[in-house]
């Protein structure tokens, strides 16, 4: 079996994997990293974004092997020294989950649109979440703690300057 | 999924060498049609070869007044490209529209091509903009390169290098999305090129993207919405299914032909 390492949560890491497993199963079932959701397995739900070298994938439709000698990071390394990371922290302030199931891939994906669009309109937002579904159909107060969590990072961004 | 051997070449040349080397052996570019399809076992390859790691592959250059754009180019990237943008606006605006942003992050232009899915986006622009396909063995004209509904011109031992686009005075792409797949249920992309005007029409046709002859004869003298005013789509020959029927497919290649034009200006 072919062996994979990777630097995932910035840990590096490593196992055999078969050819065809898929990432998000060598982070759930061989790392544990039970946060990264299954919810389609068919790369339309979104529940398992994860970043590979900052680019939010869907960790549903790439395979273990493809992502060596990737950075991956996934919600697990989001928080910092026990601070939450402002997108997370912002969810959980404006009530932006239901059954939680969706939250990990929309606050992963929501994270890689802040990093490259730091000020999204409302319209951005939505457009952005395209590939993340909510079958509570809470995007309403998803989209206002991505808003929210936007104002307060740039905040930040300017106070440090 | 079948499991099968994984090969990940660091140059083209190892590329081509696997390929002969496993006759039952695939390529992947950036998975995001060929994982799904191993999921639902409709394909048992041997081997697979992910052109992922093959440095020669990626990359934009501006060239000839035109853009060069390497298979292994993610639609993101194509998208937020600023050369793409300042030289080709609408092939930006094109590669915003497929998928969603996790599926734009490794869905590749070389992979979308190679493929040909009748309701993908890039032959659109391909034939619109009169591309040529490079190769690992040749040049093939757009118009030579898709063959039909999944089939390209490709030989069995060869790989999409790169897409070369030549500079339109106008362009634009006006999509129908499927409002699940964000599929294209209709595409047009229309140009207006040093070689004349293009109108090309994808996830229509039964065999896949297509030029609108007649549309590019009206616009010829008349680069105006209302050149094809008059113009009526035959739907014999055009996808039926449980998205949209043929006729309603006809109905909206001339309302996203107009709708480009307008966008064109």
């Amino acid at each position: 079996m072919p062996s994979v390492s990777m630097t995932v949560n910035g840990k590096q890491v490593g196992g055999e994997v078969e050819s065809r497993t898929l990432l998000v199963e060598f982070l759930r079932n061989q790392l544990g990293l039970t946060g990264t959701h299954v919810g389609c397995d068919t790369s339309q739900c979104g529940c398992c974004v994860v970043h590979v070298d900052g680019r939010s994938v869907k960790a549903c439709t790439m395979l273990a092997v493809q992502a060596a000698g990737s950075q991956v990071t996934t919600i697990e390394g989001l928080a910092r020294n026990g601070q939450l990371h402002p997108v997370q922290a912002a969810f959980r302030e404006h009530h932006g989950l239901q059954c939680g199931f969706c939250t990990p891939g929309m606050i992963m994906s929501a994270v890689d649109l802040l990093q490259h669009n730091a000020n999204p309109t409302e319209a951005e937002v939505r457009e952005w979440l395209e590939g993340n579904l909510c079958r509570c159909t809470g995007y309403h107060n998803i989209v206002k703690a991505i808003m929210a969590a936007a104002a307060d990072m740039s905040g930040h961004a300017k106070a440090a300057e | 999924m079948y499991d099968f051997a994984y090969h990940k070449p660091a140059s083209l040349a190892d590329a081509v060498k696997l390929l002969a080397d496993h006759e039952d052996a695939k390529l992947m570019a950036g998975g995001q049609t060929y994982i799904p399809t191993l999921k639902q076992r409709l394909a048992r390859p041997s081997d697979v070869i992910d052109l992922g790691a093959i440095a020669e592959l990626r990359g934009i250059t501006e060239e000839a007044g035109g853009v060069t754009i390497g298979a292994m180019t993610r639609h993101g990237e194509v998208a937020e490209s600023a050369v793409v943008r300042r030289v080709i606006p609408a092939l930006a605006a094109l590669a915003e529209l497929i998928g969603d942003p996790q599926v734009r992050n490794l869905g590749t232009l070389g992979g979308s091509i190679s493929n040909n899915d009748p309701a993908a986006d890039y032959p659109g622009a391909l034939l619109g903009l009169g591309a040529t396909v490079r190769t690992s063995k040749r040049q093939i004209p757009a118009d030579q390169f898709f063959t039909g509904m999944f089939e390209t011109a490709l030989e069995r031992d060869e790989i999409v290098k790169a897409v070369h686009f030549p500079r339109p005075e106008k362009a634009a792409y006006a999509k129908f999305p499927n409002p699940a797949s964000r599929y294209s249920m209709v595409g047009v992309f229309v140009a207006k090129t040093g070689g004349g005007v293009r109108v090309a029409v994808t996830g229509a046709g039964q065999s896949g993207a297509y030029r609108w002859t007649a549309a590019e004869q009206a616009l010829a003298g008349n680069w105006s919405p209302a050149a094809i005013d008059g113009l009526t789509v035959d739907p014999s020959g055009l996808n039926s299914d449980i998205h949209a029927s043929a006729d309603y497919r006809a109905h909206l290649v001339k309302v996203m032909a107009k709708r480009a034009l307008a966008a064109a200006g």
